[in-house]
């Protein structure tokens, strides 16, 4: 009897999470669906679907769904750490994706996301390679070792590994763009927005310390001093590129403490999210990302031109795995509205005309090619221990810009320290 | 950084552990352990969140989110009631079932921003100074849904009529059922609750806390550490409100604590070294794993007070306790 009056109130629910769903469009579906799944739990194993005659089946490696090759087309692989539509970093390559998509002639594309960092990155490149695809995009910092053994497994296969430091000079190259131009640029809008306010207090979500998150930072840091030198930065250490709630949180955490814009080396648009009223956020990564009014710009990459180019090179057998490292004057990255044909955000319109010519000036010397990373970290320097950095009139080399001397970079004046205006600590390295 | 503002973001993200931890409290106490709770919470989430975009009404997105969690604890219930599986099993898989099902139809839902649960000061209360500022001002209507929460669950399960049933279907089935408690229709009751609140705790996230749709980093495992606390707070809501607000409020304390540089006098060792963070941020995971091996523990379970017949099926006239 009760089992009887237990089904039906099963079923009534059912019935009733129906309803809803006709009224809360795609949402409330999911509510009847586990009731019925759930009866046949273990009996109903996935159906496989019948693979087209021309396509491998996709096939698994742990948790991640390896996709299919396409027999005849230059099969390019894309892996992101966070998922595609993250509104930053990966975004910003699956736009890259696509764009290569569209504009190289007979290519497929695809990708895998999510992927964590470490082991779990190296399984996922070595079966995209074991699939057969030919050129394999790797998108994180921590998939650098992992691309590098799968290379050396696959010789016939190119990898591209993104934000480190390592290429063999035949099939694994490195790629990254000097994304401290346009930090430096949004620093000194940050810093005109500060003065502007009367809180000359910015924010800075940093990933971890790592050379590029210190040199973005600094970029950062040296633009405010242009624009605002009384600036102080605060740091928040995320130790993750792709946390949306931690990033939330950290933001949230500068405001609160007192910071009156906060930009982010991290992949989503937290700061402008999470900005109180009156305060306001630097977006990173993608360009359309910079929706909140509270957004002050984005500081956005386009990968498409230069994707397009690799798999170009690759297919012609041109491309040879070596160091690659652009900056502002390939239009490969830009500053959210101040590029052509975009519209500035409402949070810079009431800043001092000098700040904004300054910008503008500065940004067409980098497009123009005129004005570059070592014009960026160009002394005077001095961090915030009391050491100077740089002399007046001396740049930084290359080798500076991103390494540490304790991994073994050559670098004389190693990318270990903060700007004077920041208030934070790097802790001993061994 | 301020003790104030701390407490306060703490309270918020503690939100989100309490309703899941209390929800749970529930199941345990009718003798369903669900470890569903992840699951439940990512559907909930993303229930909430679609459903406050599509209508613009974020109390049908609320619903939603509850009625979401209640239905998928139902797959657990009709396995480990009906069909008398292992709990554990089922709670794992139907952590997978809510986790694919809520990225499934989550698809294409990030970037977007609904409506969300409006945050008001309470008035009088919120002039109290420390008190007022921590406690009830600028929060959520869910965070003060929290604060009547707890002393309900109390006086419910510990005072009231079916509370007591509740606990008699969790210590000793077969007494209750020969009482004339349905153990089944009770069970399916509690765990339904639970599912509920479970997805109530999800559309926190998403609709209140830290609005937004992120796939399965919108509950980052917040569910596992929501089961830990249940006996970490020996199935007791007080406790798991306590619990539930000292974890949000860590959360956030290591992120502030980054900033001075002088802290009560002392060079502030997250100031100068960062990486001591890494050891706030495991503390609530350890106390997860150390509960979990704790409650796996028979002789020590009883001695916590674990409802005796947690994780047994019942079976009449066959298999009672």
């Amino acid at each position: 009897m009760t089992q009887k009056r237990l089904w039906i109130l099963l079923v009534l629910t059912a019935v009733l999470a129906l309803a809803l769903a006709a009224c809360g469009g795609g949402a409330a579906e999911p509510a009847a669906a586990p009731t019925e799944a759930a009866a046949e739990t273990v009996a109903e194993a996935p159906a496989e679907e019948a693979a087209p005659a021309e396509e491998a089946a996709p096939s698994e490696e742990g948790k991640y769904q390896i996709p299919a090759i396409e027999e005849g087309k230059y099969n390019v692989a894309f892996v992101y750490v966070g998922p595609h539509d993250d509104g930053g970093w990966t975004q910003a390559h699956d736009v890259g994706r696509m764009y290569v998509e569209e504009n190289v002639a007979d290519v497929h594309t695809a990708y895998v996301e999510l992927v964590a960092e470490g082991a779990d990155a190296e399984q996922v490149i070595r079966s995209l390679a074991r699939k057969g695809f030919d050129v394999i995009f790797t998108t994180s910092f921590g998939y650098m070792d992992g691309s590098e053994i799968v290379a050396e497994e696959f010789p016939d296969v190119d990898i591209i590994h993104l934000t480190g430091f390592k290429a063999n000079g035949e099939n694994f190259g490195n790629l990254m763009g000097a994304m401290e131009d346009m930090k430096y640029l949004a620093g000194m809008l940050a810093g005109s927005r500060a003065m502007v306010d009367g809180n000359p207090k910015l924010g800075y979500m940093a990933t971890f310390p790592i050379p590029e998150e210190l040199r973005l930072g600094n970029a950062f840091a040296l633009g405010a001093q242009k624009t605002c030198p009384d600036c102080t930065i605060d740091v928040r250490w995320l130790y993750t590129w792709h946390d949306p709630i931690l990033e939330q949180e950290a933001a949230k955490s500068l405001f609160d403490g007192g910071a009156q814009v906060v930009m982010t080396g991290a992949d989503t648009p937290a700061p402008a999210e999470a900005a109180p009223e009156g305060k306001w956020g630097i977006t990173y990564d993608y360009k359309d990302n910079c929706t909140n009014p509270a957004c002050l710009t984005s500081m956005y990459w386009n990968w498409g031109p230069e994707y397009a180019r690799i798999v170009e090179g690759s297919r012609d057998g041109t491309w040879k795995g070596g160091w690659e490292y652009f900056d502002a004057d390939t239009g490969s990255m830009g500053l959210f509205g101040f590029m052509e044909g975009e519209e500035p955000m409402p949070g810079v319109a009431d800043l001092p005309a000098e700040d904004i010519a300054l910008i503008k000036e500065t940004l067409a010397a980098m497009l123009a090619g005129e004005f570059t990373r070592f014009d960026v970290f160009k002394g005077p320097i001095t961090d915030n221990q009391g050491n100077v950095v740089l002399e007046e009139g001396e740049s930084l080399e290359q080798a500076d810009l991103d390494g540490f001397a304790q991994f073994g970079s050559e670098c004389k004046t190693c990318m270990y320290w903060w700007n004077e205006n920041i208030t934070a600590e790097l802790p001993e390295l061994e | 950084m301020n003790l104030e503002i701390i407490l306060h973001a703490g309270l918020a993200t503690g939100t989100v552990l309490l309703f899941a931890a209390i929800g749970e409290i529930f199941a345990e106490r009718a003798g369903i352990l669900n470890l569903g709770v992840e699951g439940m919470m990512l559907l909930g989430a993303m229930a909430g969140f679609s459903t406050s975009l599509s209508t613009g009404n974020v109390w049908l997105g609320l619903l939603a989110a509850i009625i979401a969690g209640g239905i998928l604890s139902l797959a657990h219930g009709l396995v480990t009631i009906h069909f008398q599986a292992d709990q554990v099993v089922s709670g794992l898989s139907l952590t997978f079932l809510g986790t694919g099902l809520a990225l499934v139809l989550g698809e294409g839902l990030s970037g977007q921003s609904p409506q969300l649960v409006p945050a008001f000061n309470i008035p009088l209360l919120s002039q109290i100074p420390f008190i007022g500022p921590v406690f009830f001002a600028n929060h959520s209507l869910l965070v003060y849904l929290g604060y009547l929460l707890i002393p309900f669950t109390w006086y419910y399960i510990f005072r009231m009529r079916p509370g007591m049933h509740l606990r008699a279907v969790g210590e000793k089935p077969d007494a209750a059922d020969t009482m004339g408690v349905s153990v089944y229709g009770t069970r399916y009751f509690y765990v339904f609750i639970g599912g509920c609140l479970a997805g109530l705790a999800g559309a926190t996230i998403s609709l209140s806390v830290s609005p937004g749709w992120y796939s399965t980093q919108t509950t980052s495992g917040q569910g596992w550490i929501a089961i830990g606390l249940v006996i970490f707070a020996q199935w007791n809501p007080w406790r798991a409100a306590l619990g539930a607000y000292l974890f949000g409020a860590l959360r956030r304390g290591i992120l502030d604590l980054q900033g001075p540089a002088i802290l009560l006098g002392f060079a502030n060792p997250l100031y100068v070294n960062s990486n001591y963070g890494f050891f706030l941020q495991m503390t609530p995971y350890i106390l997860t794993i150390l509960a979990l091996i704790i409650g796996s523990r028979q002789a020590i379970k009883k001695r916590l007070g674990a409802p005796a017949a947690l994780g047994v099926p019942y079976i009449r006239g066959e298999r009672g306790l």
